[in-house]
C-alpha cells in the first residue's frame, strides 16, 4: 500500500532521515518507536507529504507520490492524519470539525456528511458535543473528535503522530481504546508512539528507529522479547 | 450685597453674549444658502471614498498577506521581495505625496473623478498596512492548523480561506479596525487633490462667512460621530466573533 523507498531528509545540515526503505501493506499496524530525534515522526510526516523529502521515493497505493505531476491534495484525502496536538479547528463546532473536509471537498453532501458525522460522534459517545466549540473538550475528547475528523474522509490509512502524547495520563486510555477499535476493524495504521503496551497488543509489526535509520523491525513478540541491536536493548531497557 | 449682584448680572449678561455669538456664527456656518447641504455632500464623498478605500484595502492587503507568507513557506525569494518593496514604499513616503503623485502621474485627464482617485489611492495605501496587520494574524495561528487543513486535503489557499484567516481576522480585529478609523480620518487629505470632501466643505464655508472656526468644528464632530459608529460596530463584530472562546 505505502512503499518507500531511499526516502532522505535533511534540514539544513542535520540529517533527520538516512536512507529509508520501507513497505507497508494494507491491513498492516505499523508501529515506530525510538527515541527522541531519531526521525520516527519526520518519517510520518514525509508519508503524506507534510515534509517533503530531500531525497527518495515514496508510493501510495500505486502512485509515485513523490511525483511533482501528482496531485498530492488527492492522495492526502485516502490518508488521514491525527496529530499530537490534536490541531481541531477553533473557531468551528465539533460538528463543523468534522464536515468541513467531506463537504468542502465535494465529496459529500451536507445532509450525508452530517449524518455521518453523527454516526462517528454517536460510535465515540460524544453525540451531545455536537454544538459545542473545541476549547470547551478534555484532551482525550479533542483528540478522539481529531481521530473521527479524520475517518469521517473515509481514509485508506491512519497516520498518528505522537496520538497521546500531549494527553493526561488519565486521558490516554480513551485515545488508545479507540484506535485499537479501529485496528480490530482492518483499518490500515501507522503509529509512532510511546505507548510500548499499544505497540504490544495493536501493532502486527515494530519499528525502532534510531539517528534516521530503521535499526531493526520484528512482530510485536519478538520485538519486545528478543531485542537484538544493541541500541535497541538499551532503550527497551531505560523505558521498560 | 448690591455691588455683587450687579456684578453677577454682568457676568451673566457676559455669558448670554458669548451664547448668542456662538448661536450665530454656528447659525451661519450651517443653515443660509442650506449650507447643511454642503456638509451633506462633503460626507458623502468622505464615506465614499472610505468606504471603497476599506474595500480596496482589504483586497489588496490579504492578497499580499498571503502571498507573503505563501513566499515565505515556498521560497520564492522574488514574490516576497515584490510584496516587501511595495509595503515599505507605501509605508515610507507620506500619504499626502503619494496622493500628489498619484493624482498627477496616473490619473493626468482633468476629467478623472476625483472620487475614484481617492478611493484607489486611499486604498493602495491602506492596503500595506492592512497586509502587514494581516500577516501578524496568519502568523499567530499555530502551524498546526495549516497542516491539519493540509492533511485533510485542501490545498494551501482553501486552507488559508477556512482556516488560517477565519482564525487570523478574529485576532487582529482590534488592529483592523483601528486601520479603519485611521483611513476614515485621514481622508480629510483629499482635498490637496480637489475632492469635495467634508473637510473641504468646512473650509469652503469658512471662507464664504469669514468664520473658519464653526464649520471646522462641525466637520470635526462628523467625522467623531462616525469614528464612534464604527468603533461599536466594531466591538459588536468582535463579541459575536469571540463566541467559540467561551469555557
Amino acid at each position: 500500500m505505502i512503499e518507500v523507498k531511499n526516502l532522505t531528509k535533511e534540514f539544513g545540515d542535520h540529517l533527520v532521515l538516512n536512507g529509508i526503505n520501507e513497505t507497508i501493506h494494507k491491513g498492516e499496524k505499523v508501529v515506530v518507536i525510538g527515541p527522541s530525534g531519531s526521525g520516527k515522526s519526520t518519517f510520518l510526516r514525509c508519508l503524506n507529504l507534510l515534509e517533503e523529502p530531500t531525497d527518495g521515493k515514496i508510493w501510495f497505493e500505486g502512485n509515485k507520490i513523490t511525483d511533482k505531476k501528482v496531485n498530492i491534495n488527492l492522495i492526502r484525502q485516502k490518508m488521514g492524519m491525527v496529530f499530537q496536538q490534536f490541531n481541531l479547528f477553533p473557531h468551528l463546532t465539533v460538528l463543523e470539525n468534522i464536515t468541513l473536509a467531506p463537504t468542502k471537498l465535494g465529496i459529500m453532501t451536507k445532509e450525508d456528511a452530517k449524518a455521518k458525522a453523527m454516526e462517528l460522534l454517536d460510535r465515540i459517545g460524544l453525540t451531545e458535543k455536537a454544538r459545542t466549540y473545541p476549547n470547551q473538550l478534555s484532551g482525550g475528547q479533542k483528540q478522539r473528535i481529531a481521530i473521527i475528523r479524520a475517518l469521517a474522509m473515509n481514509p485508506a490509512v491512519m497516520l498518528f503522530d505522537e496520538p497521546t502524547s500531549a494527553l493526561d495520563p488519565e486521558m490516554v486510555g480513551e485515545v488508545l481504546e479507540l484506535m485499537a477499535t479501529l485496528a480490530d476493524e482492518g483499518m490500515t495504521m501507522v503509529v509512532v508512539t510511546h505507548e510500548m503496551r499499544f505497540a504490544k497488543k495493536v501493532g502486527t509489526r515494530v519499528l525502532f528507529m534510531d539517528e534516521g535509520k530503521i535499526v531493526e523491525q520484528n512482530t510485536p513478540d519478538e520485538f519486545f522479547e528478543y531485542p537484538k541491536h544493541p541500541r535497541l536493548q538499551e532503550f527497551l531497557s531505560k523505558i521498560l | 450685597m448690591f455691588l455683587s449682584n450687579s456684578w453677577l448680572s454682568k457676568v451673566f449678561t457676559a455669558i448670554t453674549d458669548w451664547a448668542n455669538e456662538i448661536y450665530k456664527s454656528f447659525y451661519n456656518a450651517l443653515i443660509p444658502d442650506r449650507r447643511y447641504l454642503f456638509y451633506l455632500d462633503g460626507l458623502k464623498v468622505t464615506l465614499l471614498i472610505s468606504l471603497f478605500a476599506i474595500i480596496i484595502g482589504i483586497v489588496i492587503g490579504v492578497l499580499v498577506a498571503v502571498l507573503k507568507v505563501a513566499a515565505t513557506n515556498y521560497k520564492m525569494k522574488w514574490l516576497s521581495n515584490v510584496c516587501n518593496i511595495y509595503i515599505t514604499v507605501v509605508r515610507g513616503t507620506p500619504l499626502m505625496v503619494q496622493l500628489l503623485i498619484i493624482y498627477n502621474l496616473i490619473f493626468t485627464s482633468r476629467n478623472t473623478n476625483g472620487l475614484i482617485v481617492g478611493a484607489v489611492c486611499f486604498g493602495f495605501n491602506s492596503g500595506a498596512y492592512v497586509a502587514e496587520i494581516i500577516r501578524s494574524g496568519i502568523e499567530s495561528i499555530d502551524k498546526g492548523q495549516l497542516e491539519a487543513g493540509r492533511s485533510l486535503g485542501f490545498n494551501y489557499v482553501s486552507t488559508m480561506r477556512l482556516i488560517i484567516l477565519p482564525q487570523a481576522i478574529r485576532n487582529i480585529l482590534p488592529a483592523l479596525g483601528n486601520e479603519f478609523i485611521t483611513l476614515i480620518k485621514e481622508t480629510s487629505v483629499a482635498s490637496v487633490i480637489a475632492i469635495t470632501d467634508l473637510t473641504q466643505a468646512a473650509q469652503y464655508i469658512g471662507s464664504r462667512t469669514w468664520d473658519i472656526l464653526p464649520p471646522l468644528i462641525i466637520a470635526a464632530l462628523c467625522y467623531l460621530v462616525i469614528v464612534m459608529g464604527l468603533s461599536k460596530l466594531l466591538s459588536v463584530f468582535e463579541r459575536r466573533m469571540a463566541k467559540s472562546d467561551r469555557g
